[in-house]
């Protein structure tokens, strides 16, 4: 079969057309290409793919069903183990997980398993059934605390189990990172993340907007109020800065506060909504994770030439390869082996340059990727009037410091076992506030094994 | 949605309202702070708690129009609502952990400026309450910018009222106000407090360490979710970087940099001001359809 040696290609907005605009970049398979790519997987006895997904989703079924144009059964068989394909589907690095163990990947191109469930779960929002579900109530509450991926997934298997389930967020807008940190180009907010987070309404689940646990309530005022458990998915919401010289001046942003200002108060439009945000010339971004990804491409968007700063080289990278791939398509310039040192400033306290060393490969380091070292005497600036900090985040102190006997470890994230208990009985926890800083899935798969932890807590109490 | 329950003019361009929040009213304390969006398309607005009532479920909130979002607030009625109402933020006040024998002890005197006069209060009732009388320094431009004077004085143990242009109390600026206390009228004081715009903290700030004063500033500064996650607050204090929305608000004035922290202040100016024409010109606009 020819079709199984190339993988059909995804239709994508131009790039020059996209690097000015906040649109989805990619458009995913419409039917024939989904089925075409669906008909390329060999179905393996012993599906590498299901095991390499966090999840184990049961990928060769549903690609089956696909084939056979069944794409209720299909969204049926991922619901089994994921509540957020459509997110998933977008924001995954499959390269590193179900698509980097097929198969057909070893000799030709991987299955395009991300975008097969992107289209599945497309379909179940366009086309499924949404019918309010009916669960018999077992009378118990459970208070879920962060509407991330986490939480929702927390939330959503609790509800089909019949728990009276309310999830508590801080901001405005449902959806954690999934609202504030993904940018629309990447995963659309009204589109996909608020129908998908709708399903989980539909569930019976309720939501309380503008709660902050650990100031508004506390997990013991939630106790109070008559929650048998709590499930904290509050996320890594705490910016990192590097510490160097500079970094409060004027033009110094956070990518977290340069991406909040834009995905959550849509300050990429400005005719409609009041929430200013920097639009740079010349913008350096230093990291290379999903997150500067994202700060980098919406920088461009905003108008600016933009760079990645980066001190190892592009093969460390811990950016999904598809981002790296847009960015560089949409005109992002990447200096690699490049450590900022200090940020310089013109006469009235903004930036003017980014002071940066030159940098090395040396020995791998525990990561095993090869650390980088200082090349002296390689010092050199980078003029840029805006500087955007991409170097990860860490979880907020403020619900273990408000409750007593729950538990930090040195990172500052929540100690929970591989099932979520936390060290204060009825409090469980997962996703980025007990990991640090990683992906939609592993939150969510941490929420559905949270959630099977909190049933076995409550019926054995 | 929550809806205000009360809205008075205070003076010209700030304004008082009672905002039904009982989760936020059941929680907060002295020297916290809100997050508040007007409309669906507003910014998330930080304004510190004026005063707060359980029983009713209120917070109340003082608001001085300076942009579009704040004229956006100001321009709500009693009976309609603001979209998001979030809090309280940020430590509460220091003193409310204190030993209140010890606090009975101390002479404490508050400095506020403008609007600031409203976060103060709140400050000053919750000593009054636990019998700790405690001095106040309002200043203002104006008489006519001189707001809660009549609540201060009610649980104030002094008030001292200095205007720029003399029109009431001292004639001159806080600093001036605060240096006759204690250099001619012989007043002592522990610690003093100060909430204000920064350019006057900074004066308050010079003027008590050269008179040897402890003292704490409540910070203003820019913020868009207040809980940790942004970094825009961010100050330098003692050389150290902190967020005034989750390590402060309130931190040693003396160790504050309060040149870099107005510096920062300033990073949207122009955008801010080239928005508010465009909707000022816009409500003209409308006027003239009519």
């Amino acid at each position: 079969m020819a079709n199984i040696i190339s993988r059909t290609p995804v239709r994508e907005q131009d790039p020059a057309q996209r690097a000015a605009n906040f649109e989805e970049v990619c458009y995913g398979f419409n039917v024939e290409e989904a089925q075409r790519e669906a008909s390329r997987c060999l179905n393996c006895r012993n599906p590498r793919c299901v095991q390499a997904c966090p999840v184990n989703i049961q990928i060769p079924n549903f690609i089956a069903e696909v084939v056979a144009g069944n794409y209720q059964q299909a969204a049926d068989i991922i619901a089994e183990d994921s509540l957020l394909p459509s997110i998933c589907g977008r924001v995954c690095p499959q390269e590193s997980q179900c698509e980097g163990s097929c198969i057909l990947g070893i000799k030709h191109e991987p299955v395009a398993i991300g975008k097969l469930e992107r289209f599945v779960g497309d379909w179940q929002l366009e086309n499924g059934k949404k019918e309010t579900a009916q669960i018999e109530p077992n009378g118990k509450k459970v208070a879920v605390v962060g509407s991330g991926p986490a939480g929702l997934a927390c939330a959503a298997d609790l509800a089909k189990l019949g728990y009276e389930v309310t999830v508590f967020e801080a901001l405005h807008r449902l959806g954690g990172v999934l609202s504030y940190g993904i940018p629309e180009f990447r995963l659309p907010k009204e589109r996909i993340v608020a129908r998908e987070i709708e399903k989980v309404s539909r569930l019976g689940v309720k939501f309380e907007k503008n709660i902050i646990v650990g100031r508004t309530v506390t997990i013991d005022s939630l106790t109070e109020e008559g929650f048998d458990a709590v499930f904290v998915g509050s996320g890594a919401g705490l910016p990192k800065f590097m510490g160097i010289p500079g970094e409060n001046l004027n033009g110094v942003f956070s990518a977290n506060e340069f991406l909040t200002r834009i995905n959550l108060m849509g300050a990429f439009a400005p005719e409609e909504n009041d929430t200013p945000v920097r639009r740079g010339k010349k913008v350096a971004v230093v990291g290379g994770g999903n997150v500067a990804m994202d700060a980098v491409r919406s920088a461009k968007r905003l108008g600016a030439e933009a760079y990645i700063v980066y001190r190892r080289s592009e093969a460390e990278l811990p950016a999904r390869v598809e981002e790296v791939h847009h960015a560089k398509e949409e005109g992002i310039e990447f200096a690699m082996l490049t450590n900022p040192v200090s940020i310089e400033a013109d006469e009235k306290g903004w930036v003017r340059a980014l002071r940066c060393v030159k940098m090395e490969l040396g020995e791998p380091d525990e990561s095993g990727r090869r650390s980088p070292v200082e090349v002296a005497g390689s010092e050199f600036e980078i003029e840029c009037d805006t500087v955007i900090m991409a170097l990860g985040t860490s979880p907020n102190p403020l619900i273990a410091s408000t409750t007593e006997g729950l538990e930090r470890n040195r990172r500052g994230c929540l100690v929970a076992t591989e099932e979520g208990a936390t060290t204060r009985e009825g409090v469980f926890a997962g996703g980025d506030a007990v990991t640090g800083a990683a992906t939609v899935i592993l939150a969510m798969g941490a929420g559905r094994k949270a959630a099977k932890a909190i049933h076995e807590y409550l019926n054995n109490k | 949605m929550y809806e205000i329950l009360r809205k008075e003019k205070l003076a010209e361009n700030i304004y008082l309202m009672d905002i039904h929040a009982p989760r936020v009213a059941a929680s907060a304390h002295p020297g916290q702070f809100i997050i508040l969006r007007s409309t669906p398309e507003g910014e998330r607005i930080p304004l510190t708690i004026s005063d707060y009532d359980i029983e009713r479920g209120t917070v109340q909130i003082v608001v001085q129009t300076l942009g579009v979002s704040t004229l956006k607030l100001a321009e709500k009625e009693v009976g309609e609502c603001v979209e998001d109402f979030a809090g309280p933020l940020g430590r509460p006040s220091d003193f409310i952990y204190e030993n209140i024998e010890e606090l009975k002890g101390k002479k404490l005197l508050f400095i506020a400026g403008g609007v600031g006069t409203a976060p103060v209060y709140p400050q000053v009732k919750w000593l009054k309450e636990h019998g700790v009388d405690a001095d106040v320094i309002i200043g203002a431009k104006t008489k006519s910018l001189l707001i809660l004077t009549d609540e201060m004085r009610a649980v104030a143990g002094n008030l001292y009222i200095a205007t720029d242009d003399g029109s009431e109390g001292f004639h001159g600026m806080v600093t001036g106000c605060l240096k006759k206390l204690v250099e001619e009228d012989g007043k002592k004081y522990d610690t003093v407090i100060t909430i204000g715009p920064m350019i006057m903290m900074k004066f308050v700030s010079l003027t008590t360490k050269e008179l040897g004063i402890p003292t704490i500033a409540s910070l203003n500064s820019l913020m868009v979710d207040g809980t940790g996650m942004c970094g825009a607050c961010r100050v330098s204090v003692g050389g150290k970087t902190k967020f005034t929305c989750v390590d402060g608000p309130e931190f040693d004035a003396h160790e504050v940099d309060f040149d870099e922290a107005m510096r920062r202040s300033g990073q949207y100016r122009d955008e801010e001001q080239r928005r508010l024409e465009k909707y000022k010109d816009h409500k003209c606009r409308i006027g003239l359809d009519k």
